[in-house]
């Protein structure tokens, strides 16, 4: 098993001078390829911060972070934006553009994919959306649909460019136990099957039982569970 | 990269998002169209001020023609000595040399008897010097004393004069002084003049008591068939006095526009007026580029996070730009060609919409949406993807 994602004495501070305040501290863990990994831990632990620099999506100065072999500590904005490419998202809210439909939105992670034809764009996106179980709200804009239906077409955004890693913060904290525990369910599926890397945060421990590992983040340290 | 991921793709992006919204699409559209409105009537009313500013010397029949220095224009001329017009007849090349008289008096109106000014042109009946058929057949009549003719495209104030002259109700007064309208040319209004008279040398001097014969205000020179304008004008240059002009024909049509478009405050004030066209659209449109921006922030900070870099934003916003600025181009043209028309028709003044306005028109609008796109991509970096989470 190769590693994906391995970060050592990862240190991380907000502001600078008197107002440093210290939100990493020491953190060293790897995670192989495939794994499904949750974060818990207290608000304000850190959880969040740390998942924006394993996204490439914040700019971390000392201790090493290596991701798809990609050193991210003093990186340029270009690495940068090409390791983004292959990292999928899923955020809290589900973040989809309002103008586009759910089709649409899910294209736009194979717009940057240059190698493929818009017919394949087309059918590779309804294809995912068929699989979360949106087969027949294929045109449908987001304030078109509940909820839950727009975490899974975020979820078959992030899973459509077969990424090597899924990063997701808290994405069953706007749905319903039910609509959550399948989301989750359905992204564990989805992922097992492509030998995808979950990294995911949460504070629900109702699908703590998803996890192949779960790590708790306390005050910016970490601790094993 | 493919050119179609390059620049088809945010275009797209941008398109979806603009038709999204309706309502702020009409708004945007509303405001590039007013700014294009206002450039086309502007470039409109300058360009038709030019061209009827020189309307009157267009229709002077002659190679070469003698002002004094000091004439700023036309319809405000320094006068000089007739001997020093016909100095030039030693020169071989030149066939016949004539004088016109020019001037502004009041004209009253036949039916309300209201006094209006109207320009009066007197030249020697024997001559040809406009290139008026109605003129030249008139030419008997206006030998008669007291004869004049009337500018049938002067402004409407001045009375129906063709019904008026069916009725034979043909005498007036120009500056006071009785005359009989014996027949009609077409010549048009400028913004010096609301109508134009055309009489005989002779008749001028009864109308304009204190004016005579010696005080020219342009020479009109016929040359030889054959003989070179421009050679000739040099050869009299040298001859002249100072204090004299000798244009060739190109040479007084656009020392007539240039008076209009620099000495006259007007062309300014329409140059002006076609800036700040620009300005308040450059204005209308960067908000609306800025306020989508920042609507759209949280979609491109997705974006971002999922691997866009700014360069695919910057192509959306100025992608957006340019469709503002054919959207409002479109209806804008469309207003400003039934605005030309109805000015046309209340202002009896030419309009002409020409292809080369609607392209620079056209040019003005782009250019105004791409400043607007250029000031509002700096809200871009507000979009960050690590506060997406
Ligand atoms: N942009 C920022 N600027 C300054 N401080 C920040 C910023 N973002 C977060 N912090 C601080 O860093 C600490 C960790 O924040 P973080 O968002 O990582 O917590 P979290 O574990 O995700 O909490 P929660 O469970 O509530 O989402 C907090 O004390 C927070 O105040
Ligand atoms: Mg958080």
């Amino acid at each position: 098993m190769s590693t994906v994602i391995d970060v050592e004495h990862l240190n991380f501070s907000f502001g600078s001078g008197v107002l440093t305040q210290p939100v990493l501290k020491d953190v060293t863990i790897s995670i192989e390829k495939g794994e499904i990994v949750l974060i818990t831990g207290p608000s304000g632990s850190g959880k969040t911060t740390f998942l924006t620099i394993i996204g490439g999506l914040r700019q971390a100065f000392h201790g090493s972070v290596k991701v798809l072999d990609q050193q991210f500590i003093n990186s340029s904005e270009q690495i940068k934006v090409k390791a983004r490419q292959q990292i999928g998202y899923i955020f809290q809210q589900h973040n989809l553009l309002k103008s586009l439909t759910a089709l649409q939105n899910v294209s736009m992670t194979l717009e940057i994919n240059a190698a493929l034809t818009e017919r394949q764009r087309r059918e590779r996106a309804a294809e995912m959306l068929i699989a979360v179980g949106l087969g027949d709200r294929l045109d449908y804009k987001p304030d078109q649909l509940s909820g839950g239906q727009r975490q899974r077409v975020s979820i078959a955004r992030a899973l459509v460019g077969q990424p090597k890693i899924i990063l997701a913060d808290e994405p069953t904290a706007s749905l319903d136990k039910q609509s959550g525990h399948e989301a989750v369910n359905l992204l564990k599926q989805l992922a097992k099957e492509s030998q995808t890397t979950i990294l995911l945060v949460t504070h629900d421990y109702r699908i703590l039982d998803i996890a192949d590992r779960v790590v708790e983040l306390e005050d910016g340290v970490i601790k094993q569970v | 990269m493919k050119p179609i991921i390059w620049f088809y793709f945010p275009a797209r992006l941008a398109w979806r998002q603009l038709v999204f919204d309706r309502t702020k699409l009409v708004a945007a559209i509303c405001g590039v169209l007013f700014a294009c409105v206002l450039v086309f009537m502007q470039l409109g009313f300058r360009d038709a001020l030019y061209a009827s500013a020189a309307s009157a010397p267009v229709k002077l029949n002659g190679d070469l023609f003698l002002m004094h220095k000091q004439s700023e224009a036309l319809w405000r001329p320094v006068r000089f000595k007739r001997s020093e017009l016909m100095r030039v007849l030693g020169n071989s090349a030149v066939a016949e040399a004539y004088p016109l008289y020019l001037g502004l008096a009041p004209f009253k109106n036949i039916q309300t008897r209201t006094k209006r000014t109207l320009m009066v042109y007197g030249f020697d009946p024997d001559s040809q010097i406009f290139k008026i058929d109605a003129i030249d057949d008139k030419r008997a009549e206006l030998r008669l004393k007291d004869t004049v003719l009337f500018d049938e495209y002067s402004r409407p104030e001045f009375g129906p004069m063709r019904q008026l002259l069916a009725a034979d109700q043909n005498v007036t007064e120009i500056n006071d002084y009785k005359v009989t309208v014996v027949g009609l040319f077409r010549l048009g209004v400028s913004f010096a003049a609301d109508g134009n008279v055309v009489t005989s040398d002779l008749n001028f001097m009864r109308i304009f008591s204190r004016r005579n014969h010696e005080d020219i205000d342009l020479g009109v020179i016929k040359l030889h068939p054959g003989a070179s304008a421009t050679q000739v004008q040099a050869a009299l240059r040298s001859q002249l006095n100072e204090f004299v002009n000798i244009f060739t024909y190109e040479e007084l049509l656009s020392y007539e526009k240039d008076y209009w478009a620099n000495t006259a405050p007007i062309g300014f004030i329409f140059g002006f007026g076609t800036v700040m066209g620009w300005v308040v659209g450059l204005v209308i449109v960067y908000q609306i580029l800025f306020t989508d921006i920042a609507n759209h922030r949280n979609e491109f900070a997705t974006l971002k996070a999922m691997g866009y870099e700014q360069g695919y934003f910057v192509r959306v916003v100025f992608a957006s730009a340019f469709f503002l600025a054919v959207l409002g181009f479109i209806p804008g043209y469309l207003l400003s060609l039934g605005l030309y028309h109805m000015a046309e028709s209340k202002m009896y003044m030419p309009m002409p919409l020409p292809f080369g306005k609607v392209t620079t028109v056209f040019m003005f609008m782009l250019s105004m949406c791409f400043m607007a796109g250029l000031l509002a991509i700096r809200k871009l970096k507000d979009a960050n993807p690590a506060d997406m989470f």
